[in-house]
C-alpha cells in the first residue's frame, strides 16, 4: 500500500506522470524540508541542554507537510494546525523567531502576527478539525474567500472529534481540506491498533472524497492537495487526504521509540526518507547538486541562527502573562489576584 | 519489600491485583508495549497477555465507554487515561454515566472501575498535561476522587479503588512519580477510603492539602517550626468520600487551618473544606480559614508555572496571619 506517487522511492518519474509542480516549485518545496529537519535537530539539542520546551519532530513527514501546505495561499487560507507541523506554519506567514519564543517560554512573544491565518498549535488531540470545520463554515456563510487545512494524525482521527468535524463538514459541505498524517505510530501505538479499516475510505460514509497519497512523494502531495483546495475554493466541500509517511524520529523530546519500534522499522523508513527521493529527482532534472545543497544549507543555518538570536533577545515571560489574556475584562477577583502576584513578583 | 517509589508502587499495586483477581484488565494508550508513558505498567503485557493489558485506539471517550460496558459484563478494568486533561474527552462517559449508572439503573447495575490518570504541574509538561480538575469529579455523584501523595498510599489506596464496587478516579501526582522511595507494606494492606493521614503533627495551626499539596506542606511547616510555629499536615487521600469526622476533630484542636491545591482558587476543593469547617466546627475555629491555591487563569507552559502553583512562600505567610490572628 503506498497511495498515490508521482515519483518511486528513488525518485524517478512514475511512467506518464506529469507533475503540476514545476522544478521550481519543488526545490522551494526541498528548501522548506531541508528547513524543517534542520530545525528538528537543533530544537532536539536544546532539549536536551534544558533550554527548550517538549519538542514533537517532522523527521520523515516533510513531504506530507510541506507538500500540502503549498498547496495553500497565505493571503486568504487558513491552517489549524496539530503540533508536528512546523515548516507548514512558517511557509504560512508564522515568523521562525516566534516559533522559537514559544519552545523556548518566552511567553507573549510566541504569539501570532495579527496577519498571520494560523490557529496556535493544538495538543489536545483532533479538536482543531471542529474549530476548522466552523471556521471554514462561517467563511462561506460570510461569502469571504479562503480555505481550511487542518492536520491531525492516524492516531487523532480515532477521537469522536474527528468524526463529527467530518460529518459536519460533510453536511455543509464547509471548504476544508483534512490532512491525515499517517506517520504509522501514535507514541508507541501501531497504526493497526487504531482502526480495522483504510482511514481515507471513511469519507465515503461521510459524503466527500478521501484520497490516499505517498506522504513521502512531494509531488504527489502537492497535487492531491492542490486539488482538494480547488474543489473546497469552488464551493464543493471538503476532502480527505491520508498522506502515508513514516515518523523518524522519536515522538517528541520525552519519548524513547528503542522501547516499542520492531528491529528495521527505522531503517526500512529511511529508505524512503522523502528527502532523498526529492533530491534524487531534482538531480535528475539538473537543478539540484551538492554544491545548491550545500549553499542552500549554509543558507537555512544563517536563518535558524539567527531567528533563534532574535527570540533569544525578546522579553521573556512576565508575571502578568498569567492573567493578561484570559478575559478581555478581567473579573475583580482575578484583578486582585494579579495584584497579589504582581507584589510578590516585584519583591 | 524493598523501598519503592510512587510508580513502583502503582505497578507493584496493579501486578497483584491482576494475579489476585483474574477478571482484572487494564486499558489505556501506550500501556502495553511501552507499558505507559511513565512505565505504571511496564511488564504487565509480558506477563498478563494481550486480552489483560490492551493498547487502546486514540479514544478517551471509548477507553471510559468501553470500561463501563466490560464492567457489565463482569470485567473489573483499570482504565489509564494519559493524563487527567484529556479526562475531558471522556467526561460525558465519566460523570453522566460511569458515576450514576448504578443510580440510573436503580441499583441494577454498577461499575467497578478504576481510571488512572497522572496530573500537577511542577515538571514543565505540554498544555493540559498538568490541569488539576479534580473538583469537577467530585460534582459528578456516584464516583469517589482518590488522590495519594506517598508512596505506601499510592499502593494501599489504588488495591482499595480496583475492589471497590464503585467507580474510582484514581489521579497521580507526576512530580512525585519519582520524588523519593519509602517502605510500602506487602500483600493485601489496603489503606481505606475516608481517612485522612496525620502527615506531620502539628498544635498551632493545620495545613490540609492532597496530592502533591502534601509535599509542600510539609516543606512549609518545616520553615514555620523555625519561626517557632507548630503546624500540622493534614493528608486527605480521598476527596470523596471526605473524612469530616476527622477534619473537624484535627482542626478543632488547633482552631486554625489553611487549605493548599493546585487547582484554581474559585470553587476549588479547598471551598468545599472551608465551607465545611465553618458548618461543622465554627466555634472552635480562632481565625478564618485561608486558602492557598492556584491563580483563576489556565494551568501555562513554560516557566510560567513557577509563578502559577502554590508556593513555599505563599503557604508560608497564609500561615503566619493565620497564626496570627
Ligand atoms: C486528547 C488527547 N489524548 C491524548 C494525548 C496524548 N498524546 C499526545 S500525542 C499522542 C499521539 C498522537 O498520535 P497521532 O495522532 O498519530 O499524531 P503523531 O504524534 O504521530 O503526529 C498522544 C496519545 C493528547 N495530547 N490529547
Amino acid at each position: 500500500m503506498t497511495g498515490y506517487r508521482i515519483l518511486d522511492p528513488d525518485g524517478n518519474l512514475l511512467d506518464g506522470a506529469r507533475p503540476r509542480l514545476g522544478p521550481e516549485g519543488a526545490v522551494e518545496g526541498l528548501r522548506w524540508m531541508l528547513l524543517s529537519r534542520a530545525f528538528d535537530a537543533r530544537a532536539t539539542a536544546m532539549h536536551r541542554q534544558g533550554r527548550f520546551g517538549t519538542y514533537s519532530p517532522v523527521r520523515g513527514q516533510e513531504a506530507s507537510v510541506v507538500g500540502s501546505s503549498m498547496a495553500l495561499d497565505p493571503t486568504v487560507d487558513w491552517i489549524a494546525p496539530s503540533y508536528r507541523e512546523l515548516p507548514a506554519l512558517v511557509r504560512h506567514g508564522m515568523p521562525l523567531e516566534r516559533v522559537f519564543a514559544g519552545y523556548l517560554g518566552r511567553g507573549k512573544a510566541a504569539r501570532i502576527p495579527d496577519e498571520v491565518r494560523l490557529l496556535p498549535n493544538q495538543v489536545a488531540l483532533a479538536t482543531q478539525l471542529q474549530h476548522a470545520v466552523g471556521l471554514a463554515w462561517g467563511l462561506a456563510l460570510q461569502r469571504k474567500p479562503g480555505v481550511v487545512m487542518a492536520y491531525c494524525g492516524e492516531g487523532a482521527s480515532s477521537e469522536g472529534d474527528f468524526h463529527e468535524a467530518c460529518n459536519l463538514a460533510g453536511v455543509k459541505r464547509a471548504p476544508v481540506v483534512f490532512v491525515l498524517i499517517n506517520n504509522q505510530w501514535a507514541i508507541s501505538t501501531p497504526r493497526s491498533v487504531q482502526s480495522a479499516g483504510e482511514l481515507y475510505r471513511r469519507a465515503e460514509g461521510y459524503g466527500f472524497p478521501g484520497v490516499q497519497v505517498d506522504g513521502n512523494d512531494l509531488l504527489a502531495v502537492y497535487e492531491v492537495a492542490t486539488e482538494a483546495v480547488e474543489r473546497a475554493r469552488a464551493g464543493e466541500g471538503p476532502t480527505l487526504i491520508e498522506c502515508l509517511t513514516h515518523r523518524q524520529s522519536f515522538h517528541n523530546t520525552t519519548d524513547n521509540p528503542r522501547l516499542y519500534l520492531p528491529e528495521g522499522w527505522l531503517e526500512q523508513a529511511e529508505r524512503e526518507d522523502p528527502i532523498r527521493r526529492l533530491e534524487a529527482y531534482l538531480a535528475a532534472q539538473g537543478v539540484w547538486d551538492d554544491g545548491v545543497r550545500a549553499a542552500v544549507e549554509a543558507e537555512i543555518a544563517e536563518q535558524i541562527e539567527g531567528a533563534l538570536e532574535t527570540a533569544l533577545a525578546m522579553p521573556a515571560a512576565r508575571p502578568e502573562d498569567l492573567f493578561d489574556d484570559v478575559y478581555a475584562d478581567p473579573p475583580e477577583r482575578l484583578r486582585r489576584q494579579r495584584e497579589e502576584l504582581l507584589g510578590r513578583a516585584g519583591d | 519489600m524493598a523501598p519503592l517509589t510512587m510508580i513502583e508502587a502503582i505497578r507493584d499495586a496493579l501486578v497483584h491485583e491482576m494475579e489476585r483477581d483474574e477478571r482484572v484488565m487494564v486499558l489505556g494508550l501506550d500501556v502495553g508495549r511501552l507499558g505507559g508513558v511513565f512505565r505504571a505498567t511496564h511488564g504487565l503485557l509480558e506477563r498478563f497477555g494481550p486480552e489483560r493489558v490492551v493498547d487502546m485506539p486514540l479514544a478517551e471517550g471509548a477507553i471510559i465507554g468501553s470500561s463501563l460496558g466490560l464492567a457489565l459484563s463482569g470485567l473489573v478494568p483499570v482504565p489509564e487515561i494519559q493524563f487527567l486533561g484529556f479526562t475531558h474527552q471522556a467526561f460525558h462517559q465519566i460523570g453522566p454515566q460511569l458515576a450514576r449508572y448504578r443510580f440510573r439503573s436503580r441499583g441494577r447495575y454498577h461499575c467497578q472501575v478504576t481510571i488512572r490518570a497522572p496530573f500537577g504541574g511542577g515538571v514543565r509538561t505540554p498544555e493540559f498535561h498538568p490541569d488539576a480538575i479534580e473538583a469537577q469529579f467530585v460534582q459528578t455523584p456516584g464516583i469517589k476522587v482518590v488522590c495519594p501523595a506517598t508512596p505506601a498510599d499510592a499502593r494501599g489506596l489504588l488495591l482499595s479503588a480496583i475492589r471497590d464496587p464503585d467507580p474510582v478516579l484514581f489521579i497521580e501526582p507526576q512530580r512525585l512519580y519519582r520524588r523519593g522511595r519509602e517502605e510500602v507494606p506487602e500483600g493485601d494492606a489496603t489503606v481505606p477510603f475516608g481517612r485522612l493521614r496525620i502527615a506531620r503533627p502539628g498544635s498551632d495551626l493545620t495545613l490540609i492539602a492532597w496530592s502533591a499539596a502534601v509535599e509542600l506542606c510539609l516543606r512549609a511547616a518545616e520553615r514555620l517550626e523555625e519561626d517557632g510555629i507548630s503546624a500540622a499536615v493534614l493528608d486527605l487521600r480521598t476527596l470523596v468520600p471526605l473524612d469530616v469526622a476527622g477534619l473537624v476533630a484535627e482542626v478543632a484542636r488547633t482552631g486554625r487551618a489553611v487549605v493548599v491545591h493546585e487547582a484554581p482558587l474559585s470553587a476549588g476543593f479547598g471551598a468545599e473544606i472551608a465551607a465545611t469547617l465553618q458548618e461543622e466546627c465554627f466555634y472552635s475555629l480562632d481565625a478564618p480559614v485561608a486558602r492557598v491555591a492556584a491563580w483563576d487563569s489556565p494551568y501555562p507552559t513554560g516557566p510560567l508555572e513557577a509563578w502559577y502553583l502554590p508556593t513555599l512562600e505563599r503557604v508560608v505567610e497564609a500561615a503566619r496571619r493565620t497564626a496570627a490572628r
